[in-house]
């Protein structure tokens, strides 16, 4: 077990590293050069040239990139261009809100997932499965914005409820982690029922019956437990989804996390605030599957042993 | 008394009447209705696409100042935004930009994944070793971001967002392809084609390509309505669409701001997304059904 | 005579597609008596598997329901009982074991907790107990080192191993009947063997029957005291393993014995039976057998025959056996 996770861990480096050379190249490829870019519009030429000694830029570029690696390593992530603070520190306050809104998203959306999930498969072609499927359907098509204006209109303007916006206390959090997991929790309900479905028909979900085991122990002992293991896998995968939807429902709730401040530094071309930000992104979700597999592989007792 | 072997275990064959493989799925089709009644409206989003300019009430750019922020009337069904202008011909208008951006970065997705998928799987070896690495590559900047990352280069705007749509729809396709071009690799007329000498480009294109088709129409489909979620989040976001463009997502944009005093604004433009995302994914839930049963959800 | 453990008549099952009910098992009958194995012969789709699962009741996640008749177990009238009798039932007085012993064992279970859970649910053991029981089974079944396999899982197991652990989990509690649906069909002819020779072993030691359905007739000639031949949802032939394959009455019974070739035969061909077995949707009226039997009459093609009481309690469904109707052709 401990060698499978070992080698999950060094498979995973050369991954890394390609997405640290892209995300590095990314300043790169921005057209135009990227000291003047840096130095503003207004700036002189002197001034470009001052910057481009001071980013290092008039080094060649695989030294460039050794720099930048060396420094990442050192939590250097460079200084932002809007604020001139250290882009580390501004990552420092807003990196734990993003966290906490995707886990409760993602908390939420599985808990329920599952659950509408399963009663679909148990009550096959019946109300709660055609209430539960239109539920799904609508919430994959439903635009994370939209919902998260809506729910605005309705819990924070009309009812005041919940704050429109900000990161304070847990309330905050109500809204933004509703509109981030619902995609998720509709994908995981579709998700769980046909697998579910298919592990109903399983022969040893019979063999289970013929011993005399209780409906809903059949359902849960055996049914769920096999079907958990491609639940969690495909709900590991769609964590990107989060990430992603994450960045839209930080900036519709005004929440002060990861999301809104890459798009903020989109708008003022802060370029190493953005490099940071997709860099911590990606790394965020390479960590995530590692983490499912090495889950998948604890559910699943034919890899642990191979 | 000595046996040594057992009754011959015989199969019925019922024979079944024989339709084209077109009519057959017509037939089948027919009986999703909902997924029938979906794509009746897709059919109906596409006439408006191409003659919705000439059907709309109003300019969709014409502003009016005596008349902005209007709720539904029978002057304007929809109401007006905060130029005074008329949603409802704004929605109309902008029902080709939501069609053409998304059925065009799936396309475009589309076509490179196939090529690549298909390769990768004929192929084999050093080949499908790159382009599968450089797909994991992708697969670990997520979807919106890797999208909002190309947007933040090549700067906003429409045509960017068409190609970040498609750029991260690419490897999703080469992986579904991939798949299936390594089952119809196994087929005897493959083998046969291969065995006759035939050049690989005719037999990826002429015998695996075909095969590969029913899955790639239910991933089309499904792929449109992530599409418009995304092209849509990205005008939301102001990297897409420019504001005075009647783009729908870029009208939801614009209306946050009137959210207490106006919702419509932002109600109408969300619901023709919806509403329009939901009907791609009915459909392709329906085609799955029909076309490719080993996936079927029941 | 002995006393009937299992009492089948008259049992009709249906399915239901599209909205029509199609009509599996018309009016199956026969019994088991207390210690008997009984072997239930006949083609796939003959309805012998769907006879066994409306024994056991076991239709959730079907649409199938019995619509007609009654199973008596001894005595006592089992289409009547209401779910949760008949869950206590199941495991317990009536047991089952199923074909393919690589899927009827829950993948991601440990061996003990599989076995475990029937003996806790009908005999009341505690989890000590109940681990001490299943070991035991285990050293019954013949596993070498069972208290290592109660914590392995399924896939570290070889498939003659799994059948094992599935015999003694339906050993677990005792039953007084085993039904056991083509056990051998998946495994090695060696393997085979073995399992035979254990379930043979075991129905000797606690005197129990079983219903043992298979188209393997060397496997009947083995194991069976008696024989019950079906075809298309119906009995078509009964009688004692014995007199069964010494002189076969039903056409298609002795249909299903040639096209097993003997040892020193010199034949090049197996008499194998033309044809295919009818659509249920579909069925011929008559005999269901006539469009394939070699000695079609008349009769045959107008009407059903009935079941027939002929020499040492064997039983025939044929009009060659009906002497106002039929004509003797023998």
């Amino acid at each position: 077990m401990f060698q499978y996770i070992l080698k999950r861990i060094i498979e995973m480096i050369p991954l890394l590293l390609v997405v640290s050379i892209l995300t590095f190249l990314f300043i790169h490829m921005i057209p135009g050069d990227p000291a003047r870019l840096v130095a503003g519009k207004d700036a002189t030429l002197e001034d470009v040239n001052r910057v481009s000694i001071e980013l290092g830029l008039d080094q060649p570029i695989w030294k460039q990139y050794v720099t930048f690696m060396g420094n990442l390593f050192k939590g250097d992530l460079g200084t932002s261009l809007k604020t001139g603070l250290p882009v580390s520190n501004m990552f420092a306050d807003r990196f734990m809100p993003s966290i906490y809104l995707t886990l409760l998203s993602m908390g939420w959306a599985l808990v329920i997932g599952l659950i509408i999930g399963t009663l679909s498969a148990v009550f096959k072609n019946k109300w709660p499965d055609h209430l539960g499927m239109v539920t799904a359907v609508s919430g994959i098509s439903l635009p994370g914005f939209w919902l998260g204006l809506i729910l605005i209109q309705i819990f924070s303007v009309q009812l005041g409820w919940f704050p429109t916006g900000g990161a304070e206390g847990w309330k905050s959090y109500v809204l933004p982690s509703i509109t981030l997991g619902a995609g998720i929790m509709s994908m995981l309900a579709r998700f769980t029922r046909s697998s579910l479905l298919e592990t109903l028909k399983a022969d040893f979900i019979r063999t289970g019956r013929a011993k005399g085991l209780k409906e809903s122990s059949v359902l849960t002992k055996h049914a769920l437990r096999n079907s958990l293991i491609p639940v969690v896998t495909i709900a590991g995968l769609q964590f990107g989804f989060l990430l992603g939807g994450s960045v839209v429902v930080e900036t519709v709730f005004s929440f002060p996390g990861m999301g809104r401040l890459l798009i903020d530094s989109i708008a003022f071309r802060d370029y190493p605030v953005i490099q940071s930000a997709l860099l911590l992104f990606s790394i965020e979700f390479i960590l995530v599957n590692l983490i499912v597999d090495i889950l998948y592989s604890t559910l699943n007792p034919k890899i642990q042993y191979e | 008394m000595e046996f040594t072997s057992t009754v011959t275990e015989k199969k019925q064959v019922v024979p079944k009447k024989k339709y084209s493989p077109v009519r057959e799925f017509w037939v089948n089709f027919k009986h999703q209705k909902t997924a029938f009644f979906a794509s009746m409206f897709i059919l109906l989003l596409i006439i408006i696409a191409i003659i919705g300019p000439s059907i709309a009430p109003y300019d969709p750019y014409k502003p009016d100042y005596d008349a902005t922020l209007q709720g539904p009337s029978s002057e304007h069904i929809l109401g007006t935004d905060e130029y005074g202008r008329d949603i409802f011909s704004r929605i109309l208008v902008g029902t080709r930009i939501t069609l053409s951006v998304s059925t065009s970065s799936v396309l475009l997705g589309a076509i490179v994944g196939t090529v690549l998928g298909i390769m990768s799987g004929y192929f084999g070896g050093w080949l499908d070793r790159i382009i599968m690495r450089s797909s994991d590559v992708m697969f670990a900047f997520p979807d919106l971001l890797l999208a909002i990352a190309i947007v933040a280069v090549l700067g906003p705007g429409l045509n960017n967002v068409i190609i970040a749509v498609s750029v991260f729809s690419v490897p999703s396709f080469a992986r579904l392809v991939r798949g299936s071009t390594l089952e119809a690799k196994e087929n005897t007329f493959v083998e046969a084609a291969k065995s006759m000498g035939a050049p690989h480009k005719r037999i990826m294109f002429k015998h695996i390509f075909p095969e590969t088709v029913s899955s790639l129409i239910v991933f089309v489909t499904m792929r449109i309505g992530t599409a418009i979620i995304a092209a849509s989040s990205l005008s939301f976001l102001g990297l897409g669409a420019s504001p005075e463009t009647p783009d729908w997502g870029a009208m939801l944009s614009m209306g946050r701001d009137y959210l207490g005093t106006a919702s419509h604004v932002v109600m109408m433009p969300g619901i023709a997304i919806f509403l329009t995302v939901l009907a791609f994914n009915l459909v392709g839930d329906g085609l799955r059904d029909v076309l490719d049963p080993k996936t079927k959800n029941e | 005579m002995s006393e009937k453990l299992l009492q089948v008549e008259q049992l009709q099952t249906e399915f239901t597609k599209d909205k029509q009910k199609i009509r599996i098992l018309h009016g199956v009958n026969f019994h088991i008596n207390k210690g008997e194995v009984i072997g239930l012969v006949g083609e796939s789709g003959c309805g012998k598997s769907l006879t066994s699962l409306s024994i056991m009741g076991l239709f959730k996640g079907t649409s199938g329901e019995i619509t007609g008749g009654h199973i008596r177990f001894n005595g006592q009238d089992i289409t009547s009982l209401n779910v949760n009798e008949m869950r206590k039932m199941r495991g317990k007085q009536i047991a089952m074991i199923f074909q393919e012993p690589m899927t009827s064992l829950n993948p991601v279970m440990k061996i003990g907790e599989q076995l475990m859970e029937p003996i806790r649910i009908h005999l009341n053991l505690n989890k000590k107990q109940a681990k001490e029981h299943a070991i035991s089974m285990l050293k019954k079944v013949g596993i070498a080192r069972p208290d290592e396999v109660i914590n392995e899982y399924p896939h570290q197991l070889s498939g003659g191993m799994r059948q094992r652990v599935m015999i003694a989990m339906a050993m677990s509690c005792n039953p007084n009947l085993l039904i056991a649906d083509e056990p051998t069909t998946a495994l090695d002819v060696t393997i085979q063997a073995q399992i035979l020779e254990l379930m043979k072993q075991l129905q000797q030691q606690e005197d129990m029957s079983i219903l043992l359905i298979t188209h393997d007739l060397g496997i009947v000639a083995e194991m069976c005291d008696r024989v019950v031949v079906m075809y298309a949802g119906r009995v078509v032939e009964e009688a004692n393993v014995f007199d069964l394959f010494e002189e076969p009455k039903h056409p298609y019974t002795r249909g299903l014995i040639g096209s097993v070739p003997k040892i020193g035969d010199k034949r090049d061909k197996l008499d194998s039976i033309k044809g295919n077995v009818p659509d249920p949707s579909d069925m011929p009226i008559g005999c269901k057998f006539a469009p394939r039997c070699t000695q079609v009459m008349p009769i045959c093609l107008e009407a059903e025959p009935t079941s027939i009481m002929l020499e040492n309690d064997r039983l025939c469904s044929c009009w060659l056996y009906d002497h106002e109707r039929g004509e003797m052709h023998v």
